[in-house]
């Protein structure tokens, strides 16, 4: 019976949404290949708690690698394990999100499989019984349509792009207990959590962003403002990155981050296509700026034409009782 | 110590994109070609440490001819040497094709203590290259580095990942991709760049690598290449401040449907 396998990233023992959203993905290809077993990955001290919600997204069988030593994530053990699964279940595909462990841990399981690798995928579609796979290439400017020539076809996924299948608490996998060398030449000594905690921007459904529109450091508060009365992540243009205002981790574009949010509210970004290659794949994009002909225009649905300070202010306001009466 | 890094010749981010006439990639021409920015970190980071520690800086680049502008502004910024691998039959190759390519010339002068890359080239944004690197080498791996501390035989690494930052401890040799946030890349002076014209690129292809079109053919391929859907006209939303900011969440709930 053909099968697809897919790595479900865990972190401090929950599964990351990116990986739920793969799971889900899986079910779909697996679905539309005519039935084929959907074949999950879980790795990590703990992480056999976690078979049971990989069930309910819609894997038939879970791989489990539970071990103490299997604490931190390291790429060189990952990859022995994935590899494992790979060599005996031989899937058609594999599908593993495009987060910063999948960025670094499907190109060694391509090394150590042969497979093809396909990054960052926005689409699958399974024609003939193959996949096929769009990505978005030149800073978004340009589509691929890529296919495989062999088997496995792995691909890595974008996040908050593949819809989330509503689990159905009735369905049970079946568990695999397995064990893997935990032997690696590289190795996490500490991980250290970002200052406060923020939203992940690449996982976030809404992100509120500003630019050099803002003029200073001293006014970013007005975007954080806004983000919390949406729920927002907290993003920021190259060029404000770049005069040290704020830090690169909360850069969106190229060189910065990629987001596909359901709502994104530019403040005061111009709009260049470094901006743009990071943010245009975001379902409903807001512009507020005070240059009616900044090529953030172009790509908004929405558009404010006006002073960001006082519009801002007002917005955040009339958010915050409309969320407050939405309850 | 010898530290070998990956340079990819890349469009400009500014350049427009034209489809060429089969659909499948783009028009080579009037495309202003740079040093992919993630490898102008990885080069300014192998020249900090060889400034540190003394030992070589070797620039390799897989690209046609026009890939020697690359590694000529590599050698500018101060790298010793550049390996340049060209060859009609790396036109076709897939990401394994050029990991395998790099892999070989790596190997064929005689490793390194450190092996540098971008954490993506831009363009085509696969972040693949310094995960299948190491693994065809077989070296450890850390890659999205912001920070880079090398100890005896080994270097202590800080990688980004969402919300959080990790410490990682490899043992040497290495492959270690560069992020933004490593540091800040230098311009090449004048000097650099009359010195760089002297210095050596070696030209290497496919058989000198060792490498038969079986191991180049490719395992994925880009079908069709076509420009983005056009997204909707903007809707501006007039009146003043108070009336926009309502009317916007109005829209947002109603016709959006994303609040």
């Amino acid at each position: 019976m053909k099968s697809i396998v897919t790595f479900a990233e865990q972190r401090d023992g929950k599964l990351r949404r990116p990986s739920l959203e793969a799971v889900s993905e899986a079910r779909r290809v697996a679905d539309a290949m005519g039935g084929a077993q959907v074949e999950a990955v879980v790795i990590g001290a703990g992480s056999g708690a976690l078979a049971a919600e990989l069930g309910h997204y819609g894997a038939d069988v879970v791989h489990v690698f539970d071990a103490a030593e299997l604490a931190h994530y390291a790429t060189e053990v990952w990859a022995r394990a994935l590899g494992q699964v790979i060599g005996e279940v031989k899937p058609a595909a594999v599908l593993i999100p495009f987060t910063a462990m999948g960025k670094d841990l499907a190109p060694r399981v391509a090394a150590a499989t042969g497979a093809g690798l396909v990054s960052d995928c926005s689409a699958l579609a399974v024609k003939d019984g193959k996949l096929e796979a769009r990505r978005a290439v030149y800073s978004g400017k340009a589509f691929a349509t890529v296919r495989w020539s062999g088997e496995p076809q792995m691909a890595t996924l974008r996040a908050n792009v593949f819809s989330l299948a509503t689990p159905d608490t009735s369905r049970a996998a079946k568990t695999v207990a397995r064990t893997v060398d935990a032997a690696s030449r590289a190795k996490v000594t500490a991980v250290n959590a970002a200052a406060g905690g923020k939203l992940e921007l690449t996982e976030a459904q809404t992100i509120v962003s500003g630019g050099r529109g803002m003029k200073g450091p001293e006014h970013f508060h007005l975007v954080e403002d806004l983000a919390a009365a949406f729920g927002a992540a907290v993003g920021a243009s190259r060029a404000i990155v770049d005069a040290g205002w704020v830090d690169h981790h909360i850069q969106v574009g190229q060189t910065g981050k990629t987001v596909s949010p359901n709502l994104y509210i530019a403040c005061g970004i111009s709009g260049a296509i470094q901006h743009l290659a990071g943010m245009s794949s975001s379902r409903i994009i807001v512009a507020i700026n005070k240059d009616g002909d900044a090529p953030i225009f172009k790509v908004a649905n929405y558009g404010i034409l006006g002073d960001a300070f006082e519009v801002m202010p007002k917005l955040t306001e009339a958010a915050k009782a409309y969320f407050a009466a939405k309850g | 110590m010898k530290i070998i890094v990956c340079v990819k010749q890349v469009p400009d981010t500014e350049t427009r994109i034209r489809i060429n006439p089969e659909g499948n990639g783009i028009v080579d021409q009037d495309v202003n070609w740079v040093v992919s920015p993630y490898d102008e970190f990885a080069i300014e980071e192998a020249l900090r440490i060889k400034e540190a520690k003394g030992g070589e800086v070797v620039l390799v680049s897989l690209g046609p001819d026009r890939a020697q502008t690359a590694l000529r502004n590599g050698l500018a910024m101060g790298a010793d040497s550049a390996v340049h691998l060209k060859d009609a039959a790396f036109d076709a190759a897939d990401t394994m094709g050029v990991a395998k390519a790099l892999a070989a010339a790596i190997k064929g002068i005689g490793g390194a203590d450190l092996v540098l890359t971008g954490q993506q080239g831009v363009g085509g944004d696969h972040s693949q290259v310094p995960g299948l690197l190491a693994g065809l080498l077989d070296l450890p791996q850390v890659t999205m580095a912001i920070k880079i501390e090398l100890g005896e035989g080994k270097a202590t690494v800080t990688r980004e990942i969402e919300g959080a930052s990790e410490v990682w401890e490899t043992a040497l040799p290495a492959v270690i991709s560069a992020q933004k946030g490593l540091n800040e890349p230098r311009y090449a002076s004048l000097k650099g760049i009359m010195a760089a014209k002297k210095k050596a690129i070696d030209v290497k292809d496919a058989a000198a690598l060792g490498l038969a079109a079986a191991d180049l053919a490719p395992l994925t391929t880009v079908a069709s290449l076509e420009l983005p859907p056009a997204r909707p006209a903007v809707r501006m939303i007039d009146g003043d401040p108070e009336t926009q900011a309502r009317e916007l969440l109005r829209l947002l709930h109603e016709e959006a449907k994303v609040i």
